[in-house]
């Protein structure tokens, strides 16, 4: 594990997306920086601005009318950047697969780096998400360096 | 002085590298205050190197319609800006008293510098926000200025009219503390509050609301560039507390209960701007200008009359 990865992993910047969810996975969000949670402890920000973000952090089922802005906002993130799916919409469309306006579930759309299933997500499955996320990046850092 | 010795001042000692250390060491006070005042555990303390260097190997983005020479220029000159700050502060506190005449008038333009570096900044990324934040920025200066420059005026009258920042302290260590008096005592508290719009914080962080114009004109800003602005932003937070200690507290002691006072004083100015930044709602733009212009100036006028009568 290089000094690189040991940095990143240290101080990930969270951007979260929301392409057409129900906003129940945004409020789950939002927990994570409450004093239960805390998820500054780890140095993860939620950030307001595409271009400080290391983490692109995509809820919803990725609507047609959203596809164009979630490829143009992956577009803009900084490189080395990461792709999470978040709930069970990120993850697969969820109970939206069969509607007319989901065409393609976002890991077809954008790469995925990482799935966090649950509709939705606890706090607690989030954060394990996020760590598991670290976990991979020191794992096999050669792959991630897009 | 060679010019050698002022590059090693500027860049090593105590400019660039010892004030941004430290400023980055005060920047995570001020998160772990915040997160213990919000009843979290909070960051740890290497947490700002570490965001700074990430920051500096990540990619940079030029934003489409920028211009592209004032977009990568300002971040240098605002970090320029405050670490000419923090060096002539801290030179002029040094043991030989350094410095020149009118270094307190140098003082107060170079503080102007990253905020007009960042509005340079937010126009030049073309991007609406950030030139709606550049615009609150811009107005957030000219109210903040006047009682700044009046509680300034105290300072220098009680001083015996100086404006070297060698002769201020010394002339504390003859008499007594500048606030110490009614007059002193008015105008510290006064720029209190513009220091706290100086450094953009809530209250006063409307600039900058990441909340409603996402970062304003930091924006458009990735990797070194805004990296670049942290580090001026860190400078300049750790600078303020020391231009306040230098005005009003009698300067940096370089004895062993000296240095013991100087800390307790630093962190509990820190403090003070820390809570005031963790209690207190982000107010509009106009109600900004609107309570700069009326109390904090109101106060600093009665505390220029109180020094004219020698209070």
């Amino acid at each position: 594990m290089g000094l690189k990865e040991k940095i990143l992993t240290k101080s990930l910047y969270v951007f979260h997306l929301s392409s057409g969810s129900c906003n129940n996975c945004d409020i789950e969000i939002i927990d994570c920086l409450t004093p239960r949670y805390d998820i500054e402890r780890f140095g993860m920000v939620l950030v307001g601005s595409i271009k400080h973000a290391d983490v692109l952090l995509c809820t919803g089922s990725a609507n047609r009318l959203t596809v164009p802005r979630i490829k143009a906002l992956y577009e803009q993130m900084p490189k080395p950047g990461f792709v999470v799916a978040f709930g069970a919409c990120g993850a697969s469309r969820g109970l939206f697969k069969d509607s007319y306006n989901t065409g393609k579930p976002l890991d077809e759309i954008i790469p995925v780096d990482m799935y966090i299933p649950g509709c939705p997500p606890r706090p607690e499955a989030i954060m394990a998400g996020l760590l598991k996320l670290i976990g991979k990046l020191t794992a096999k850092p050669s792959l991630r360096w897009r | 002085m060679n010019p050698l010795n002022y590059l090693v001042l500027f860049l090593v000692f105590p400019g660039f590298l010892f004030s941004g250390t430290m400023g980055l060491l005060v920047g995570w006070v001020d998160r772990k205050i915040t997160a213990r005042l919000q009843w979290r555990i909070g960051p740890p303390w290497y947490q700002n190197f570490v965001d700074i260097m990430k920051l500096f190997y990540k990619e940079t983005l030029v934003p489409e319609g920028a211009s592209k020479w004032v977009f990568f220029s300002m971040p240098l000159i605002s970090m320029a800006g405050a670490t000419l700050v923090s060096t002539i502060l801290l030179v002029s506190n040094g043991p030989a008293h350094g410095g020149f005449i009118g270094d307190l008038i140098v003082v107060v333009y170079l503080l102007v510098i990253p905020s007009i570096a960042l509005m340079l900044g937010g126009f030049a990324s073309g991007n609406p926000l950030a030139s709606l934040g550049s615009s609150r920025e811009m107005k957030l200066v000219l109210a903040y200025e006047l009682p700044f420059l009046l509680a300034l005026f105290v300072v220098i009258m009680k001083t015996g009219y100086t404006i070297r920042l060698g002769q201020i302290i010394a002339w504390q260590d003859a008499h007594s503390f500048v606030i110490a008096s009614a007059s002193g005592a008015i105008s510290f508290f006064v720029m209190i509050f513009s220091i706290q719009a100086k450094l953009g914080f809530i209250p006063f962080d409307m600039a900058e609301a990441e909340t409603e114009i996402v970062s304003g004109p930091y924006i458009e800003y990735s990797g070194r560039a805004l990296a670049m602005f942290k580090i001026a932003k860190a400078i300049l937070f750790f600078a303020m507390p020391i231009l306040l200690i230098t005005l009003y507290l009698g300067g940096i002691k370089f004895t062993v209960d000296g240095m013991l006072w100087n800390v307790l004083e630093y962190l509990l100015i820190l403090l003070i701007v820390i809570v005031i930044k963790n209690t207190n709602p982000r107010v509009r733009i106009d109600q900004a200008m609107r309570f700069f212009w009326r109390l904090p100036t109101l106060l600093a006028i009665l505390a220029v009359v109180l020094a004219c009568l020698g209070l």
